[in-house]
């Protein structure tokens, strides 16, 4: 098979189009001046993608496993953590941590608040999410575990896990683009990520349509970056794992 | 302490403006949804029965609607108009951005409804000589929009959490309002708490709503991450 | 070795198993038939403890399996009794529920690292054997999904086998195979009971199975039995007209 046809190939190909194209498009009017600020500008965005997708990988799981398995109080902590996320935008919850907190005299930095904002909020997706697939794995997997006398926990770690990641893999894949969309939000707390750079530049160059264009075009980048990694990291774990009958 | 934390009688005299603001809200949630709903359908339908040109760009347009920030979008149409000669008020801007975005996301949910009705229902129409059009409109939409309308109440909930980014174009909806009351009080916490426990409140009554309607439906599968 | 005394459950208002007496001596062979929903699956699932009973007492091995000892009487068993209890017993299921992302070898090692603490090496090797004695040698690196089912199903026997269990607890294990499939692990069975002490109770719809492998037939009709004999008499001269019944539905039937 040719490897240029594989479509994980075509993705790394759509992507650096789209970055190409970005480039061309700054070029060709003008505003190749500002690419190094652009590029800064990419930096905080990542940086708050990896700090927001490290608090939400390892929150989710945590969150979800109270919900599932945790006692009354534990259950009900989870439930309401899971609630309030959900039930507000990322954005209330960025101005709640950066404009309320101070008056309880935490004082984060913006860079602080926007990684915990952002992670939580999708960790609060990402636990139903993780509990959905810890319930999709079969009952017989868990019978067959107790008939080996494995303990709960055991059960949980060796058996169901396992299984359940593979599942999840395709609604994070969804989440992590849906964090790379929420961390526009953070340049509303001064912070200057790719969109702050982009109202920046606009302001000083009044090339409203091109500004904004190629910004869009590095944002479509990033989203299909990630959706080739979770492609891959989805082959990957699903190897050898095609479900037979019955198991 | 819990004074200088809490103070019930400027949440008193906040309460009322927020209340409007509330209004507004409420307005660009309904009118943005309506626009996604309307512009969901027809993503829909022109990537089921379009020629083959309008089936590739459909996709293209919802994959870029759908993988780029709603923030970004908003400026876009808030500022780019005006260069061809259509300026539009923050609302409108704000409703056509909602509209656009979250019809991109309604299209994926009318799609799943479409390719759930049976290959035998077109193959039907055909046999009895109905026009597409008409196929569509009176045999398969019928069949398609019922199952799909628990994902798209999930949709409409997302969209009203996210009305308060209206406020970066100033619309005074009610994270505007709040932010203009705490930075002339110098207090935030009220404003937007209260704020906080207004989007909480009703994401929490629409999401048992749509729970409600999914279980009257007999179908627990149709839910969507966001 | 097993006794179940005046065993009850229910599911709501339906009372699934009904005051359930059934005592099976060590290395017994017991085959269990009867028409759907009569709660054949139910007896082997109270004795795997994978549901609770609601009435009566399980007991194995002069022990009780439900419930501890507390002074003079009886309390429900705690996860530390249940635990010791059920090394005693190994279980192989419908659908096999082997654990798709480990490899056959792995499935059969799992239990013995995990729950005896085997030494990975000793593990590896008992596993080995016993994937051997299912003929299953070649395969042990497979995961189940690149198995047939006949072979997934000797894979979990062996499975079930690597904890040295007393009893062997088999749920229609052959209804999900072809005839073919069906075959190799009926010799597998057979072969097990041939070599091995072990007190096996068995649901099953080969008739033809029962009868020559089985020491006893109980036939099993709204939560009780219904009637139960030697295998060769049971079937050769049912006694119950519901038994007769039965039996001939299932020979019709194929
Ligand atoms: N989890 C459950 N909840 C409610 N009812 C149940 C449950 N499991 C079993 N039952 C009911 O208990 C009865 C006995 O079930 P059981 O599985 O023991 O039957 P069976 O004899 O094994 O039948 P089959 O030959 O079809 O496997 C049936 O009527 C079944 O509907
Ligand atoms: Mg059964």
């Amino acid at each position: 098979m040719n490897a240029l046809s594989h479509p994980h190939w075509r993705l790394l190909v759509a992507a650096l189009a789209c970055f190409a194209a970005a480039f061309a498009l700054a070029s060709a009017t003008g505003l190749a001046r500002s690419v190094p600020e652009l590029l800064r500008g990419i930096g905080v965005t990542a940086t708050v993608m990896f700090g927001g997708s490290a608090v939400a990988i390892v929150v989710a799981p945590v969150a979800a496993l109270c919900k599932l398995y945790g006692g009354s109080a534990i259950r009900w902590l989870a439930i309401g953590y899971i609630e309030t996320f959900r039930g507000t935008s990322a954005l209330v919850q960025l101005f709640w941590l950066f404009f309320v907190l101070p008056h309880f005299g935490i004082t984060l930095e913006p860079l602080t608040v926007a990684i915990a904002a952002l992670g939580l909020n999708i960790g609060a997706y990402g636990a139903e999410v993780v509990r959905g697939a810890v319930l999709a794995v079969p009952r017989g997997q868990w019978e067959a575990a107790s008939a080996l006398n494995m303990t709960q926990s055991q059960t949980l770690r060796r058996v169901v896990l396992p299984q359940a990641w593979v599942l999840m893999i395709p609604a994070w894949g969804n989440l992590l683009i849906e964090l790379l969309k929420a961390t526009s939000l953070v340049s509303l707390i001064t912070l200057a990520d790719l969109t702050f750079k982009a109202q920046q530049i606009n302001q000083n160059t009044l090339q409203t349509v091109e500004v904004f264009s190629i910004v869009l075009l590095v944002y479509l980048g990033l989203s299909l970056l990630i959706t080739l990694g979770m492609r891959q990291l989805e082959r990957r774990a699903s190897f050898g794992l095609a479900r037979g009958p019955g198991t | 302490m819990s004074e200088s934390f809490w103070d019930w009688a400027y949440v008193w005299q906040v309460l009322p403006e927020l209340v409007d603001a509330s209004v507004v809200t409420v307005k660009a949630t309904v009118s943005g949804f309506a626009l996604a709903l309307i512009i969901g359908l027809a993503f829909a339908i022109a990537r089921m029965i379009g020629p083959g040109w309008l089936r590739q760009t459909t996709i293209g347009i919802v994959e870029v609607i759908r993988s780029t920030p709603l923030l970004i979008q908003l400026f876009l149409l808030y500022y780019v108009m005006p260069e061809f000669g259509l300026t539009l008020d923050a609302m409108t801007a704000g409703v056509l951005a909602l509209g656009l975005h979250y019809g991109a996301y309604c299209s994926e949910v009318y799609r799943a409804g479409l390719e759930g009705v049976p290959k035998g229902q077109w193959e039907a129409a055909v046999a009895l000589n109905l026009p597409p059009w008409v196929t569509m409109k009176r045999i398969i939409l019928p069949q398609a929009i019922p199952p799909a309308v628990p994902a798209l109440g999930n949709y409409l909930v997302a969209l009203f959490k996210e009305t308060p980014l209206l406020s970066v174009i100033a619309v005074l909806e009610l994270m505007q309002t709040a932010k203009l009351l705490g930075s002339e009080s110098f207090r935030y916490i009220e404003p937007i708490t209260l704020v906080g426990l207004f989007f909480l409140f009703f994401s929490l009554v629409a999401a048992a709503l749509v729970r409600a309607l999914e279980r009257r439906l007999g179908r627990g599968s149709g839910r969507v991450a966001r | 070795m097993v006794h179940f005394d005046h065993v009850t459950k229910r599911y709501g208002s339906l009372t699934v198993l009904d005051g359930l007496d059934l005592r099976i001596a060590p290395n017994e062979k017991v085959a269990i038939i009867g028409p759907s929903g009569s709660g054949k699956t139910t007896v082997l699932r109270a004795l795997m403890t994978l549901d609770r009973i609601d009435d009566g007492v399980i007991w194995v091995d002069g022990e009780p399996l439900t419930h501890m000892r507390r002074g003079d009487g009886l309390v429900r068993a705690d996860g530390k009794h249940l635990r010791r209890m059920r090394s005693k017993i190994g279980m192989v299921f419908q659908h096999f529920n082997l654990f798709p992302h480990m490899t056959a070898l792995k499935n059969c090692m799992e239990a013995l690292v995990r729950v005896l603490g085997l030494p990975v090496e000793e593990a590896r090797q008992r596993a080995g054997e016993l994937l051997a004695m299912v003929g299953l040698a070649d395969k042990q690196d497979e995961y189940p999904a690149r198995l047939s089912g006949g072979q997934q199903q000797r894979v979990a026997i062996a499975r079930a086998l690597a904890l040295r269990p007393k009893i062997m607890l088999f749920d229609e294990v052959t209804s999900a195979l072809d005839p073919e499939l069906c075959a190799e692990v009926l010799g597998v069975i057979r072969e097990l009971g041939r070599a091995h002490q072990l007190t096996m109770l068995m649901v099953t719809h080969q008739m033809g199975f029962a009868r020559e492998f089985a020491d006893r037939v109980c036939f099993f009709d709204s939560g009780r039995i219904a009637e139960q004999g030697p295998a060769r008499e049971f079937f050769d001269a049912p006694r119950g007209e519901r038994t007769q019944r039965f039996l001939r539905a299932v020979m019709d039937a194929g």
